[in-house]
């Protein structure tokens, strides 16, 4: 007998996308530059997060039409956003057949408390983490893959580097700890036992674990995979360029040889000018998104 | 002394493969490049995206370079190198490698809702094996010198052609190094040649 839905299945689809670009897309055209820029899946969206902040107001799941054309348009998994605790919107894009589904704090929460039960989906579900805490918190409701949050929408690199030393850090400091001890730390970090248990096992996280919110240039790919980065998604920062087409290109080229600098170097030539970015000085706690729902 | 295994780098489930070549005492090395190449006695193409792959395989010379590395060294697709070594892939102008004679179908058993596991029985490998089959691909028919060793309710999902062998599902998610260990006895084999 076939099993759909388990967790291996769920997880294993993540394992599938390392190494790779996931990129941000609000249309079919620009799901097919970023299938032929070599995406390992794209992200269907109704605006970029930058778009997101510029608009204000509620942020929800993108209309269903356009997370359709884009499913139509490319071979690659298409991935889709839903509302952070919309039970609801998860159930319709998981209807519609959508390949992963991201419970983003990049829309506006619909529940200031708590997260979707993610284990009784078949579709799995990546969930953004900025501590350990969180990281497993996500594992423990069902995320099959995970992403540190960054922050979306700036073009600024600065918070996707700390949460992704944070979490790595974390995880270096269960992993040397003996298991008598890690219970006082599930407790600390408000993680779930068994996951922390998991994790020291494994000496890493038990699922795949990308990077985002923030990438902008091959160089930012790179860094995020020198770091430890599973992969890198990319938002704004490619379809907010001067050159898309080339731009996604050196991004995912960078991923990939992100220890080679001299071919960095190459990709990094004349692409142009990138997105312009914000200071996270001159955002107030209201538009940090990644403190968003916990 | 231990076979040298490469597991092409660009992308996918690279270290899934490593180890379950390690497992098989094989001695392994990533291939992000040409020279990444020399001195291998065979080459693993992981699970990943093809696409993505295909692309990154067109700099550095890589594509050619593995198209020469098979005219005689044993080579493993699993899921997207499957379809990278198929010489015909349903509804797409031209192959990528092109080294089986097998005819392929992308997405075949749909997205990723659909994707499963089942038991399976691989002629010469295991009576039971659990397949792991993720937006997995399925062969839709071979040529003369292809051997099928596993379907899956009536379809194609394991084959092999002289020094090449190729999956559908994801032997490396799962603990069972058995398909491994064929593919280094494969790789012996072809070496005391």
């Amino acid at each position: 007998m076939a099993q759909t839905g388990t967790d291996r299945v769920k997880r294993g689809m993540a394992e599938m996308q390392k190494g790779g670009v996931i990129m941000d897309v609000v249309n079919a055209e620009q799901a097919k530059i970023a299938e032929d820029a070599g995406a390992v899946a794209v992200m269907a969206l109704e605006r970029v997060p930058s778009d997101i902040r510029a608009a204000g107001g509620v942020a929800r799941m993108a209309d269903p039409t356009i997370v359709e054309e884009v499913m139509n348009a490319v071979s690659i998994p298409v991935m889709a956003k839903c509302r952070i605790g919309h039970i609801v919107e998860a159930r319709v894009l998981e209807a519609m057949g959508v390949d992963y589904i991201d419970e983003s704090e990049v829309l506006t929460p619909a529940d200031d408390r708590f997260h979707i039960d993610k284990r009784n989906f078949t579709v799995p579900f990546v969930c953004g983490c900025r501590n350990l805490g969180e990281a497993a918190r996500r594992i423990g409701e069902g995320a099959s893959m995970l992403r540190t949050k960054g922050e979306p929408g700036t073009g600024n690199i600065v918070e996707a580097v700390k949460h992704l030393r944070l979490v790595n850090a974390q995880i270096r400091k269960i992993v040397g700890m003996s298991e008598d001890e890690l219970m006082t730390e599930a407790k600390e970090l408000g993680a779930p036992f068994d996951v922390l248990l998991e994790i020291k096992k494994l000496g890493r996280l038990p699922v795949v674990n990308f990077a985002a919110g923030g990438v902008a240039t091959p160089a930012d790919a790179a860094l995020m995979m020198h770091l430890g980065a599973d992969g890198v998604f990319v938002g704004s920062g490619i379809f907010k360029s001067a050159n898309p087409s080339k731009y996604a290109k050196a991004i995912v080229e960078a991923t990939t040889h992100y220890e080679d600098y001299e071919l960095i170097a190459e990709l990094s030539k004349g692409l142009g000018e990138p997105m312009k970015g914000l200071d996270m000085a001159t955002l107030t706690e209201a538009d940090r998104m990644s403190l968003r729902s916990e | 002394m231990a076979v040298k295994i490469g597991v092409l780098g660009l992308q996918g489930a690279i270290p899934e493969h490593v180890k379950a070549l390690e497992k098989s005492g094989a001695e392994t090395r990533i291939v992000k490049r040409v020279d990444h190449l020399e001195g291998l006695d065979g080459l693993v193409l992981p699970g990943g995206e093809s696409t993505t792959m295909r692309r990154l395989m067109d700099q550095y010379q890589l594509f050619d370079a593995i198209k020469r590395f098979a005219e005689n060294k044993p080579v493993f697709g699993t899921c997207a190198g499957l379809i990278l070594m198929a010489k015909q892939i349903e509804g797409q102008k031209g192959p990528h490698l092109a080294l089986m004679d097998i005819n392929v179908r992308r997405n075949a058993f749909g997205r990723q809702v659909a994707s499963f596991e089942a038991d399976l029985k691989i002629e010469g490998i295991a009576d039971h094996f659990n397949g792991v089959f993720i937006r997995a691909p399925y062969i839709l028919d071979v040529g003369p010198d292809v051997d099928v060793l596993s379907r899956y309710e009536d379809k194609i999902v394991a084959a092999k052609q002289g020094h090449f062998l190729t999956c559908a599902f994801h032997p490396e998610l799962t603990d069972d190094a058995r398909f491994h260990q064929y593919f280094v006895k494969m790789v012996e084999e072809a070496q005391n040649k």
